[in-house]
């Protein structure tokens, strides 16, 4: 295998110069001494930052099942255009990833199609029914990272009290997107001034933070590690804070759209920004905000959720929730960094070694690492569009704004990901 | 912290501010709403010719699109279209193309393709106008004949004209807006029309379970108990109550709504002397009014729906007139670039 020498650029959390030097997938050597070594190939990254490559704890694949909303080349593909080297794959695919065969094809698929790390998040019941418990000991020797129940909710707290259980005599990760059905109903946009003008159909906080207690409270008896993902309310963000004093083993993250719009996105009724959790109120955001920044909240996801075209061109309730994020991530960080909202410490950490924490991995530029890295220039722009973007899904946030962030170059495994051509 | 442009204005009005669609009174100023009144005004003398027509639409399609049903605004809509002298088609989608697997957008682009002028769109979902008018068929005006919770401006537009007859404007005026606010499209339409034009209160009167989140937001006080929400009022504005709100633990019983919030002649009395009693209907006699007072010296209900095919036709000349106009400006955009 060649080697490459990163040469020029600076360190994004710390803003340190330095050079990286990448030999048989791994960083060789950093700084001085790696300026010292001889390459086969050198690569200017003269005005660009460097970071450990972008971890993302919920993204959706759509492979196997979903081909009209995307793949496992595509949307890798586009996380490597966004400076991602590991994605989470959600578990809602058709079929459901419930048993070690579905996550063996997802595995077979990604070593020969995917531009970047794909680790399988398992389902947690049998086919998302939240009804009854899925092969999880199977799903996690196959290598499913954790076990989540996607976007789907699980049918009562007997049910989750024992998901939590039997995925804590394994050892295994929880991973869920707190909401209350119940509460959420047929819901799609904030309970809030936007939603109460427009007439549309509410989901309250309370749907949110009344499924965290619950699932706080079965953790702490369960002793199950459980990961709370995609918070949307400022209430959700206090409890966990609370809950980590009281040494529960939770972690939890953000959707970096949740931290860049508010419900006013959606007066317009744009179904671009009809997602779940639904965008919140600008307190909310806030909170959020802070919560990252404090490291109450350990990771930003892009919750990416491709999507073909159909399923956004209808009336707003009749469409289907998500936006297509993973290559505008980055992006959006930096405007909130431009704005001050957010530190690049903090963005960084979000990205990296905080997802990576969650799974049980590292996320570090350290001599002897895999060469998971982004090189990118965050001064330089870029515009979201039909030639620029690699995803099948083009509701996009922003569309046709120019962005701050280019990434020039992605390894995933010291191979090359981003760009598709040759340096 | 705004994606998009948080107003509907600059779908709805032309470069030079003329109606080109009619889907909310979101946006839309005091001197237009006055412009669309006084319009109405001057259509209702039309329907009291022997022959009701005027040719402000001939030659023009108008599709009325009732994507969930309606009796009373369709019908009023289609005799404000013939007043028109337009050429009328009425679809129910609920029976024909979507039931075939066909969807929302392909129904509208197959309808645009046989070069209609203009939908009057009713649809159970909030923004389906909205969505038609900005994604599907810009080329054509939408009338928003109602859609979802969120709007219906042409009957609050016809509830101010009726409120305008009677109280000869609106400076001062306390008005109430009573019952099922949470899923009512007149109610939302209401409290925005009344606030541009200058009533000095509105009030809604509910319980908790049927108002929205944060109602006081929209323009408007709340008062739960009716004895007290009723005094000084100069207009009261009674809202349907659907059966269907007993089921989804919002209410206990009709009659327990009916003794709180039903209006009957003794709460009736508790208002000012000349108070008028409105309501968008079909009513339910003893679930929301008395029958008494609906038919009452007070109840001006059937003028209401009178005013209503006045309000359509002045809604539709406009829209339509914007629409024409922004037409030939496209057109000789062309012809000069």
């Amino acid at each position: 295998m060649s080697s490459l020498k990163i040469i020029g650029g600076r360190l994004a959390d710390t803003n340190a110069e330095t050079t990286v030097l990448v030999r048989d997938g791994r960083i060789a050597a950093l700084g001085e001494a790696a300026g010292k070594e001889p390459a086969d190939h050198d690569f200017d990254a003269t005005g660009c930052l460097l970071t450990p490559g972008f971890v993302d704890l919920c993204c959706n694949l759509r492979e196997p099942g979903n081909g009209q909303k995307g793949n496992i080349a595509s949307e890798s593909l586009a996380a490597a255009h966004g400076g991602f080297t590991t994605l989470c794959a959600s578990p809602d695919t058709s079929p459901v990833n419930d048993s070690g065969a579905v996550t063996n094809l997802i595995l077979d698929v990604a070593a020969k199609r995917s531009s970047v790390r794909v680790l399988p998040v398992g389902a947690i019941t049998r086919g998302l029914e939240g009804e009854l418990l899925s092969d999880m000991a199977g799903l996690a020797g196959a290598g499913c990272i954790a076990l989540g129940n996607g976007a789907r909710p699980v049918k009562n707290a007997r049910v989750l009290r024992r998901c939590m259980a039997y995925a804590r005599t394994f050892g295994l990760t929880v991973m869920f997107s707190p909401e209350n059905q119940a509460l959420a109903a047929d819901g799609y946009a904030h309970d809030g001034l936007v939603a109460s003008r427009l007439g549309l159909l509410g989901i309250p906080e309370v749907a949110e933070t009344a499924a965290i207690m619950e699932m706080l409270l079965l953790a702490e008896e369960t002793g199950v590690r459980l990961h709370l993902g995609q918070l949307s309310c400022a209430r959700s963000v206090e409890m966990l804070a609370d809950a980590r004093k009281r040494g529960i083993a939770v972690t939890a993250d953000v959707a970096m759209h949740q931290l860049m719009f508010t419900e006013d996105a959606l007066s317009g009724f744009d179904s671009r920004y009809h997602v779940r959790p639904p965008l919140r109120s600008e307190k909310d955001r806030q909170a959020l905000l802070g919560g990252v920044r404090d490291g109450v909240i350990d990771a930003i996801t892009s919750q990416h959720q491709p999507h073909d075209s159909a399923s956004k061109q209808a009336p707003l309730a009749a469409t289907e929730p998500g936006l297509s994020t993973i290559e505008s991530t980055l992006s959006m960080g930096l405007l909130l960094v431009e704005r001050g909202e957010l530190d690049m410490a903090s963005l960084i950490r979000a990205l990296t070694g905080g997802p990576a924490g969650v799974i049980g991995r590292s996320a570090e530029l350290r001599q002897g690492a895999v060469a998971d890295l982004c090189v990118f220039d965050p001064d330089a722009t870029w515009v979201p569009n039909d030639s620029s973007l690699s995803s099948v899904g083009r509701h996009v946030p922003l569309p046709g704004k120019a962005l701050p962030g280019v990434v020039r170059l992605t390894l995933c495994d010291g191979r090359q990901a981003w760009p598709q051509s040759d340096l | 912290m705004t994606a998009t442009d948080p107003s509907q204005t600059s779908l709805q009005l032309t470069a030079d501010g003329q109606l080109r669609h009619f889907l909310t009174l979101d946006g839309l100023n005091r001197a237009l709403l006055t412009e669309i009144l006084d319009t109405a005004d001057s259509f209702i003398e039309v329907g009291e010719r022997s022959i009701k027509k005027v040719p402000l639409l001939r030659g023009r399609t108008v599709v009325n699109l009732f994507f969930e049903s309606s009796t009373r605004t369709r019908s009023t809509f289609e005799l404000a279209a013939k007043r028109l002298s337009a050429d009328v088609l009425n679809l129910d989608i609920n029976t024909s193309a979507t039931s075939k697997g066909e969807s929302l957008s392909d129904t509208l682009l197959n309808l645009e393709a046989m070069a209609s002028d203009m939908f009057v769109v009713r649809h159970s979902q909030s923004g389906a106008p909205h969505f038609i008018a900005e994604s599907v068929t810009p080329g054509v005006a939408i009338i928003n004949a109602g859609d979802g919770r969120h709007a219906h401006p042409t009957q609050a537009m016809l509830d101010m004209l009726t409120i305008r007859q009677h109280k000869g404007g609106f400076e001062g005026l306390k008005v109430a807006i009573v019952g099922d606010v949470l899923h009512s499209r007149v109610a939302r339409s209401q409290i925005r029309a009344l606030n541009e034009l200058g009533a000095a209160e509105v009030r809604v009167i509910a319980p908790a379970t049927l108002l929205p989140r944060d109602v006081e937001s929209l323009g408007c006080t709340v008062e739960y108990d009716m004895t007290r929400g009723m005094k000084d009022l100069d207009v009261v504005i009674m809202l349907r109550l659907q059966k269907e709100r007993m089921e989804g633990a919002l209410l206990p019983s009709e009659r327990e709504f009916y003794r709180l919030y039903g209006l009957n002649q003794e709460k009736l009395a508790l208002a000012h002397p000349e108070c008028i009693v409105m309501h968008p209907g079909p009513i339910n006699r003893g679930v929301e009014i008395e029958s008494a007072v609906a038919d009452g010296p007070q109840s001006v209900i059937l003028n209401q729906v009178t005013n209503g095919i006045a309000i359509r036709m002045a809604v539709m000349s406009m829209a339509m007139g914007g629409q024409m106009a922004e037409r030939s400006r496209k057109l000789a955009g062309r012809a000069q670039g």
